[in-house]
């Protein structure tokens, strides 16, 4: 599903440039659900960019379903992202003008969805994540759990192959990011692949998967038995 | 092609930022009222100058005597230079390829009689020409012909006013008016877009009046029209060797300005349209200028939108946005913005100027107003401004860095 050898990505700062990533080997498979963890500055959050093509690594191989991903123009970037992957941010990142509807909805437009199919497509995807309800409501009127979950309904929407999560309750509760964890195990049981920045140790736990990162290698990469979020709700 | 779904997308845009839509907009809008309003002025400045001069034709030539200032050739100063029919003939003979139709005027005063009806007017006695040289149009009846020069008819031409003073409820042509004592038949009625003033008139054929009027051949004025063809240097030039000419005829002292005076028509012109001209482009300077503080206004407003938006378009290209589809949002919102605003604008001027207008001719102002293609070519302007106004903005958006944009703050 996803290889990635010899991954270099520095920074420049200054005069002098600031090597964050330092040769990433690393590999997932379909249905796979993978944590990345590290303290910050260990590089995962560029690690998650490169792999989400929001960022481009210096050298090194990235292929990603079969494809190599090298020097996109823009547009094909954009294109990409939007038939590959889906997205869920720690501060959600709705858009504060569109209600939750046109939010979920947003990404086919992209595809160039007609306006019927979308707004059916996006209105099962909000049932999914159960917010019928609160279809037509606007970011602001939501609480924190509602707004992420919008957010992973809209990251389903394009049904990407792989999902990318930035630290997915790093601004929730526990007993909400208890909820949103189960919700992600529950898609990834039905067989999506999904990978997770996180450095917060009991959310890495409910993976499948751990990758340890410090100071731009890899210096772990184990399989774990994985914590039901289920049992904390 | 349409795409009815980026409109929805930017009529949303547009709707859920209201305050910034309306104060963006409201630059332009008064940018282009301005504009509009300057642009009327202007106008009926160049209104009320040309009309001045619409009712007699640009081509014209006016020669008239008056007394020497200066001792000649044995002459003395004060001598008083009369034309007489001879001079009319000279003109026209030695100038026949360049003269168009010349007259020679003849001026009386005089009090008409009609049954009860009385009143006094101007009566200029002249050839047949004259309705060319003056742009008279026969309402009714004939104009002077040359059969009633030869014969010295006693007949008249009369303006519309005239007819208005004088025959209440009927028609003119063919009764008989009495003008200081002689009767005379009306042939014809004409109008004059000169004004009221040139159309209390009375014309007589020239022969007429010379003959009843003193029984002599004199003329107090020659008046002309040279072959349009003619340039305005040759124009110039023409007139120059008039004048020359005729001083000599008359020995008159070549600087006498006085003695024989020729006043062309196409140096007054000449001179309106350079000064017309200097205005218009100072009032375009200006109107430009405002209209560039208005594009800049707006643009400044597009960056400051844009930066506000960075968020919402870094959200968008990961969802898979195309640069391009960020440029079309940002560019197509600001061109809507300035055209709409714009347009309103352009309304509230049109109808400031619409509503000003009867109240602005003390100011040598008449009819201001803007025309269609200028209202078109706003339009266009207005789209291109837009645009201008929205590109380096939206360039600006679709090179933002999602990974930028979604940076956790």
């Amino acid at each position: 599903m996803l290889q990635i050898k010899k991954l270099h990505k520095s920074y420049p700062i200054g005069n002098s440039s600031l090597h964050v990533l330092k040769g990433i080997d690393l590999s997932v498979e379909q249905g796979e659900m993978v944590a990345i963890m590290g303290s910050s500055g260990s590089g995962k959050s560029t690690l998650l960019n490169i792999i989400g093509m929001l960022d481009e690594a210096d050298s090194g191989e990235y292929i990603l379903d079969g494809l190599l991903i090298k020097n996109l123009t823009e547009k094909k970037a954009a294109v990409y992202r939007n038939k590959f992957l889906g997205f869920i941010f720690q501060s959600f990142n709705l858009i504060n003008y569109k209600n939750a509807l046109e939010n979920v909805a947003l990404p086919l437009y992209y595809q160039g969805l007609k306006r019927k199919e979308r707004q059916e497509l996006a209105m099962f995807h909000l049932e999914k994540v159960g917010l019928t309800n609160w279809a037509h409501h606007l970011p602001k009127e939501l609480s924190g759990g509602q707004k992420q979950r919008v957010a992973i309904a809209r990251a389903l929407a394009a049904n990407p192959k792989l999902l990318l999560a930035d630290e997915p309750t790093g601004a929730l509760d526990t007993t909400t990011s208890n909820e949103i964890m189960e919700f992600i195990q529950q898609l990834n049981d039905e067989g999506k692949t999904i990978l997770m920045v996180t450095h917060e140790e009991d959310i890495a736990n409910m993976c499948k998967r751990i990758v340890h990162l410090r100071d731009g290698v890899i210096i772990e990469d184990k399989k774990i038995k994985q914590v039901r979020a289920g049992h904390y709700v | 092609m349409f795409d009815l779904d980026l409109w929805r997308e930017i009529f949303q845009s547009i709707n859920k930022n209201r305050t910034r839509s309306l104060l963006s907009g409201f630059t332009v809008a008064f940018a282009i009222l301005l504009f509009t309003i300057l642009f009327g002025i202007a106008n009926g400045l160049q209104n009320t100058f040309e009309q001045e001069f619409v009712d007699t034709a640009t081509n014209s030539i006016f020669i008239m005597s008056g007394r020497t200032t200066i001792a000649n050739e044995g002459l003395q100063a004060g001598r008083r230079i009369q034309f007489k029919n001879e001079d009319y003939e000279y003109v026209k003979e030695e100038f026949n390829d360049k003269v168009e139709f010349i007259t020679s005027r003849v001026y009386k005063n005089v009090n008409a009689s009609y049954k009860n009806e009385k009143n006094s007017y101007s009566l200029i006695a002249v050839h047949p020409d004259y309705q060319f040289v003056e742009k008279n149009i026969i309402k009714e009846g004939r104009y002077i012909n040359q059969n009633d020069l030869e014969n010295r008819t006693k007949i008249i031409v009369i303006g519309r006013l005239v007819e208005e003073d004088l025959f209440i409820k009927e028609s003119a042509i063919g009764k008989y008016i009495n003008l200081n004592g002689i009767q005379y038949m009306v042939v014809g009625v004409f109008t004059d877009e000169g004004g009221d003033n040139e159309e209390r008139l009375i014309y007589m054929p020239i022969t007429t009046a010379q003959l009843l009027y003193g029984n002599n051949d004199y003329i107090d004025q020659i008046n002309l029209t040279y072959n349009p063809n003619l340039n305005y240097d040759q124009a110039l030039g023409f007139s120059n060797l008039l004048t020359r000419k005729l001083k000599s005829r008359f020995s008159v002292a070549s600087d006498d300005q006085r003695a024989i005076r020729v006043f062309n028509m196409a140096e007054a012109t000449q001179q309106i349209d350079l000064m017309t001209g200097g205005l218009t482009v100072i009032i375009l300077v200006i109107g430009f200028g405002t209209l560039i503080a208005g594009i800049v206004g707006i643009s400044n407003i597009m960056i400051f939108i844009v930066k506000e938006r960075t968020k919402e378009i870094g959200i968008r290209k990961a969802l898979g946005a195309t640069p391009k589809s960020i440029i079309s949002i940002i560019l197509i919102e600001s061109i809507l913005i300035t055209a709409i605003a714009g347009y309103v604008g352009l309304l509230i001027g049109v109808g400031v100027l619409e509503l000003s207008g009867p109240s602005l001719e003390v100011y040598f102002i008449t009819n201001p107003g803007v025309s269609t293609s200028l209202v078109i070519g706003a339009t266009i302007t207005l789209v291109l401004a837009g645009a201008l106004a929205g590109y380096l903005p939206a360039q600006k958006a679709s090179r933002i860095k999602p990974i930028v944009a979604l940076r956790n703050d």
